[in-house]
Parts: structure tokens; C-alpha cells; sequence
């Protein structure tokens, strides 16, 4: 080790890999139903690329979570957004493909995006 | 990346209670559910609640389950960790709530403990350099071989108020400036892992949790001080301790952490580990450079000082684990904000082993200034059964003990040794109303005596005749005279043995008189022991009215020394009874009792 510089990028690059042990409210929750229909329907897919995505793009106030049945099971893989003093956003009939939209638009711009929201879905 | 992080406790309590196997199930059962790319397992160091072990915590949820057991894993794994659904009924209690899962923090274990010495142990994995840089590892080195003069390093330290863990409590500091003043072609740094104390188990949890910050520290103080070659001395009874911090060694040295010219400021420092065979007086500093020059551990005069003649011969900088594990927070956050915190002459924070008759055993670290009553009764969790605290032992077998009258007293440095105690490494041992305390006496003057390396007299022959005194009291052959002879006798070698471990070996005794004369007089005089400790002067009775002839307990001596027929109460014959109390164990009508 020579230089602060080197110990800097070490630490950036092992602190990314650990934001999931912060103990801190003020991130984006998102929240993937994992239960046996879930899972069917095909959630696990949808669940490792917003990990990627999220890994991809450093986003440190974000975590990835899964949770059970979020009862409408008709339109899994559904995946959750919540967001401190914000109203819960719910995304259904999710697929792999539509993960980086809402990462992009939702996560990192705050535009939630409408057309794959459960709303758009049921009307 | 991972969207999940089980952190396994790895430490010695954790380990022992299995946690080895909690975690080959964890990875054999996520490999099979192929979660395998998605969950990480780590394996950190102690969590502090060392009673609930073996303990998990998932991220990023931070659910605590504590007292895993290999069968469990199945259930976590296919519930929380594939559907995300806490296994409630296996967490710990106090973090479940209605709705939510509490954080740790919240827990009244946790809520009053301030981390700073402890910060990384069950935060990281111990095994990765990375992990301990990702938290600020290193950054405190870089600060002073980059930024500061070995001088400013100094008054930092200096500034901190910080003073030596290991018991003494000597201000750090100024012992290094003591060294650096000192002028040598070869000066030495020193770490005391010889925790020897009966219950206390900091250091190791510290070198086993957060290996680094110990070789970073060492390396803040070789800069600070002039020296370029540093030893750990750590006792081989610790063999994950041992076996992590040599890993963190060579990674320090692979990083270039350690070695030649650290961080290009021209600062060689390398780091050597010694392993001590255990001998309780190798935890004295002068007996402990002489057996990490090898020979036999014995203490020699000071002066000299360390700091003027310690290792080799040369200047030499010693201090404990826990005082170097808050030396690389002093640097990073400032000599203020460690001044912060604690009292007007004791600083910072102090880590204590809490043991013996208290719900939560384990690990604490608390602020300078907490009080007994909140280490007991809130962190600890309180007396288990209904029992009445009576009196906390602290120091070990150097130390004296705070009786339940002074439960409010606020522990630092100074109150501790006001009150005939001493702040000693940190062992915390709680006893309750069924605690002897001259059978406590007895016990660490027993101690001191098997460990007294025999080199002066007051110690070697001293002790042990403190120790024949205190078996005749406690099997009722003493006089009033032998108490005094005791006293006198315990004044004596306190000051008149060569080295820490004579001076402070009558403490236990003369705590316990000022506080619990009337137990050894009761011993001495009523021929009673008022706790129901010492065998001698127990009785085994039956209750004739309780007693409903069942013949259980004549069944179950082993010395068939109760006698009766059926359906009429029994006697105990006590000339043959040995006093085993399994006759009080199986009795189901509590007829039996000790007086």
C-alpha cells in the first residue's frame, strides 16, 4: 500500500458489497412476493436482476428483499416499492425485462412508472 | 452481489456451542435450494450475547436468531430466506414485536452499550481485510504516517484521556511518550493478549472479531513511538484468536500494510506473534517480555521501566488489547470525541465479560460512568430465579468486589479503587444470595497461589498461608486470632511482593472483609456459613413433619447414610452423610434442607 488513494478503492469497492448490513430506514425497499406462486409465476428471475441492477448502478439506499404471498395472485410476480413518507408503489406481472425501467425511471429518477403499476392493470 | 447477508457468530463461546456446524448447513442448504450467487454466509466475530449463542443475523432485515440449532436451518432457509418470511418463533424473543421485527439496538441488551472498542466484532468478517477496510480499516494508519508527526500522534492520544484496559490504568499516552523519548537503535510494541483472569474474555473476543485493528494500532504506535518491530503475546489456549490474527497479519503484509516503507512515508514496521503457555503471571509486563525473550516467565524489578529497558533491552511500548482496539478510532474521530464520553478522569468506554448469576452472560461495552445497577439489572437482564443480587467481583483474582449496597456506584477508574475495588481487565462477575464469600476468597486466593511463579517470598510462601487460614475458617477450625493473622498476613504480602500479581493477590480477601466481615466471623464463631457454601459446616436434615416416608432419598444416597422405614420419616446419619445434596434433589416434598 502506497497510497491513500489505493486504501480509498479497496474501501469503495468492499463497502458496496456490505450497504445490505446498514442498519438505516431512510432507504427504497423493494420487496419481491416469494411464495410458492410467486416463485411459479416466475419471481426469482425478477428478484436477481434488480439485484444486479441495482449492484450495476451502486445504488446504496436501496435494498432488495423478498417477502410471501401478496395475496392477488393472479397478477405475480409482484414486487413492491416502499418508500420513507411516500405512498407503497405495486408493480404486477413483472418479468426480468421491465426490472431496468423501473430502476431506472422509479429507483433513480423517482418517476414511478405507470403502465406496469397494479392501477393500469385492473382498471 | 447479494441480496442477503447471514452473519454467523465464529467466536469461542459461539464456536463451542456449535456454530461451525450452523453454518456447512446454512451453505449445504442453500446450495441445494440454489441461492447459493444470491446469500452470503459469513463468519464474524462475537456478537456480545454470548448466553443465546450460537446467534444468526440475516440482512438486510437484521433479524437476530439466537440459540440455533442445526435442525432449524432447514426451516430458515425454505422460510426466510427463499420466501422471506422470519421464522418468528426462533428469534430472539425481545426483538419480536406484534407487527415489526425490533432492531438489535432496541433490545435492552444492546440499547445502553456504546461500541467502540467491540465496533467491528459480529459487524465483519474477521478473516477479510477488505471487509475491515470497507469500515474505515486502515484509513486511521494512513492519517498518521500521511498527515501527522509522530509527536501529534502523541497528544492525540494524550489528549483522548485514553488509560491502559488492562487494568492499571495508566494514561497511554503519556507511556508513549515515555518511549519515544527515549533514544535506541531498536525500540519495541508490545500487545499483553495474555488475558489470564478467571471469566474474562474481551481481548479474545477482540483479537478473534477484529483482528486488524489491533495490527493497525500497533502499527499507529510503532510510528508514534520510534519502534519497528512489534510482538502480540497471546495465549495459546486461544487458538481461533491466534489463528485470525495471523491471518491478518500476512494480509496486512501482502497489502503492504505491514513491511517496508508503509503508505511511501519511509516507516518500516513488521509484527511477530509469541505464544504464551498460559502462566498467569506472564500477564505482568516485565514477566511477560522476559518469556517472549525465552526464558522462563518470571517479573523483574522495575524501575527500569519498559520504556527505558523493556524487551531486549531496549524501550519498549506495552498495552492491552482493548486500550490498542480504540487507539484507531481516537485517530479518525478525534481526541474530543472520545474525550466525550465517560467521566472527568476515566474516558471513553470499557468492555466487561459478564458472568456468573446474570440472565444475559456475555459481552458489554459501556461508556465510563454507567452504573452497576445498569449493567445488572438492564443489560444483563437481572438475577436468574428470584434471586438477590449480593455482590459483583471485578479484577478477577487481582480485584475486590462491590456489594449490593453500592449497586448505584458509577464505574470508572477512580469510584472503583475509592471503594477498595479495582477496574482490573474486565471480568464482571455477578453472585447471588447463595454466594459464600469467603468460599470466593478462597477460590482466587487458590488461584494465586497455583499461579505464584515463585520467585520472592512474601508471594510464594505469603499466599499460601492466607490460603491454610481461609480453610480453617471455612471448616470451622479457626479462632478470632487467625483472622487477624490473616489481616496482618494480607497487609504483608500486598506490600512487600516483587511484581503485580503478589501486590494484588490479597485484594480478594481484604475486599471481602470490608464488606462481608460478618460472614467470617459467622464462619468463625456460629461454626455457620450464613450461604450454604461450605460443606464443613453444613447439617443435611429431614423435616419429620415434612418428610412423607417415600424412601426416594435413602434410594438415592450414595453413601447410604439416610435410614427409615416406609411411610415414617427418615433420618440422615450425619456422621456418614458427605454432603452431596442429591437426597435434597430428589426429594419432591422439600423436606430436606442445609443449615
Amino acid at each position: 500500500m502506497k497510497t491513500l488513494e489505493e486504501l480509498n478503492a479497496i474501501r469503495e469497492k468492499a463497502k458496496a458489497t456490505m450497504t445490505v448490513r446498514e442498519d438505516n430506514s431512510d432507504v427504497i425497499r423493494v420487496v419481491v412476493g416469494m411464495a410458492t406462486c410467486g416463485i411459479a409465476a416466475g419471481a426469482r428471475p425478477v428478484l436477481n436482476s434488480f439485484v444486479e441492477e441495482v449492484a450495476r448502478r451502486r445504488l446504496k439506499n436501496v435494498t432488495v428483499t423478498q417477502t410471501g404471498c401478496i395475496g392477488m395472485c393472479q397478477y405475480e410476480p409482484i414486487v413492491e416499492v416502499f418508500e420513507k413518507g411516500k405512498e407503497k408503489v405495486t408493480y404486477v406481472k413483472m418479468t426480468a425485462d421491465k426490472v431496468a425501467r423501473i430502476v431506472n425511471e422509479h429507483l433513480v429518477n423517482g418517476n414511478v412508472v405507470t403502465e406496469f403499476a397494479v392501477g393500469s392493470f385492473t382498471k | 452481489m447479494y441480496r442477503a447477508h447471514v452473519l454467523v457468530c465464529g467466536g469461542t463461546g459461539c464456536t463451542s456451542s456449535n456454530s461451525k456446524k450452523i453454518i456447512d448447513a446454512i451453505e449445504d442448504e442453500i446450495a441445494e435450494k440454489g441461492l447459493a450467487d444470491e446469500i452470503k454466509v459469513i463468519q464474524t466475530g462475537c456478537f456480545g450475547l454470548c448466553a443465546l449463542g450460537p446467534i444468526m443475523i440475516v440482512y438486510p432485515e437484521g433479524c437476530f436468531y439466537s440459540q440455533v440449532k442445526v435442525e432449524d436451518i432447514p426451516e430458515i432457509v425454505e422460510e426466510h430466506l427463499l420466501k422471506g418470511r422470519p421464522v418468528k418463533r426462533l428469534l430472539y424473543e425481545e426483538t419480536v414485536a406484534p407487527d415489526i421485527i425490533k432492531s438489535l439496538n432496541d433490545t435492552a441488551f444492546y440499547k445502553k452499550q456504546k461500541r467502540i472498542a467491540l465496533r467491528n466484532c459480529g459487524v465483519i468478517d474477521p478473516e477479510s481485510i477488505e471487509e475491515y477496510i470497507a469500515m474505515d480499516g486502515y484509513q486511521a494508519l494512513a492519517k498518521c504516517l500521511t498527515e501527522l508527526k509522530p509527536e501529534d500522534v502523541i497528544q492525540i492520544v494524550k489528549d483522548s484521556g485514553l488509560r491502559g484496559r488492562g487494568g492499571g490504568g495508566f494514561p497511554t499516552g503519556l507511556k508513549w511518550s515515555f518511549t519515544a523519548k527515549n533514544e535506541a537503535d531498536q525500540k519495541y510494541v508490545v500487545c499483553n493478549a495474555d488475558e489470564g483472569d478467571p471469566g474474562a474474555f474481551m481481548d479474545r473476543s477482540v483479537l478473534e472479531g477484529d483482528p486488524h485493528c489491533i495490527v493497525e494500532a500497533m502499527t499507529i504506535c510503532g510510528y508514534a513511538t520510534g519502534a519497528t518491530q512489534g510482538y502480540v503475546y497471546v495465549r495459546a489456549e486461544y487458538p481461533i484468536a491466534v489463528k485470525r490474527l495471523s491471518m491478518a497479519i500476512e494480509q496486512a503484509k501482502q497489502a503492504g500494510l505491514l513491511g517496508k516503507n508503509i503508505f511511501n512515508s519511509g516507516f518500516d514496521f513488521d509484527l511477530h506473534i509469541r505464544l504464551g503457555a498460559g502462566a498467569f503471571v506472564c500477564g505482568e509486563e516485565t514477566a511477560l517480555m522476559t518469556s517472549i525473550e525465552g526464558n522462563r516467565g518470571e517479573p523483574r524489578p522495575r524501575p527500569p521501566y519498559p520504556a527505558v529497558k523493556g524487551l531486549f533491552g531496549k524501550p519498549t511500548t506495552e498495552n492491552n488489547v482493548e486500550t490498542f482496539s480504540n487507539i484507531p478510532q481516537i485517530i479518525l474521530h478525534g481526541a474530543e470525541s472520545f474525550a466525550s464520553m465517560g467521566t472527568e478522569r476515566s474516558k471513553g468506554t470499557k468492555v466487561f465479560a459478564l458472568g456468573g448469576k446474570i440472565k444475559n452472560t456475555g459481552l458489554v461495552e459501556i461508556p465510563m460512568g454507567t452504573t452497576l445497577r445498569e449493567i445488572i439489572e438492564e443489560i444483563g437482564g437481572g438475577i436468574p430465579n428470584g434471586k438477590k443480587f449480593k455482590a459483583a467481583q471485578t479484577g478477577g483474582p487481582s480485584g475486590g468486589c462491590i456489594p449490593a449496597s453500592l449497586i448505584d456506584t458509577e464505574i470508572d477508574y477512580d469510584n472503583l479503587t475509592a471503594i477498595g475495588c479495582m477496574m482490573g481487565s474486565g471480568g464482571l462477575i455477578v453472585m447471588d444470595e447463595d454466594t459464600c464469600m469467603v468460599d470466593i476468597a478462597k477460590f482466587f486466593l487458590d488461584f494465586t497461589v497455583d499461579e505464584s511463579c515463585g520467585k520472592c517470598s512474601p508471594c510464594r510462601i505469603g499466599t499460601k498461608r492466607m490460603l491454610e487460614l481461609l480453610n480453617k475458617i471455612t471448616d470451622g477450625s479457626a479462632t478470632m486470632d487467625d483472622l487477624d493473622k490473616l489481616e496482618e498476613l494480607a497487609y504483608h504480602v500486598k506490600e512487600n511482593s516483587l511484581c503485580g500479581l503478589g501486590q494484588t493477590a490479597p485484594n480478594p480477601v481484604l475486599a471481602t472483609l470490608k464488606f462481608f466481615r460478618d460472614e467470617y466471623i459467622a464462619h468463625i464463631v456460629d461454626k455457620k456459613c450464613p450461604a450454604g457454601v461450605c460443606k464443613s459446616l453444613l447439617k443435611y436434615v429431614i423435616l419429620e413433619d415434612k418428610c412423607k416416608g417415600c424412601t426416594v432419598c435413602a434410594r438415592n444416597c450414595p453413601v447410604g447414610a439416610i435410614s427409615g422405614t416406609v411411610k415414617k420419616p427418615h433420618v440422615i446419619d450425619t456422621k456418614k452423610c458427605i454432603k452431596c445434596g442429591a437426597c435434597i434433589e430428589k426429594c419432591k416434598f422439600n423436606a430436606i434442607i442445609k443449615k
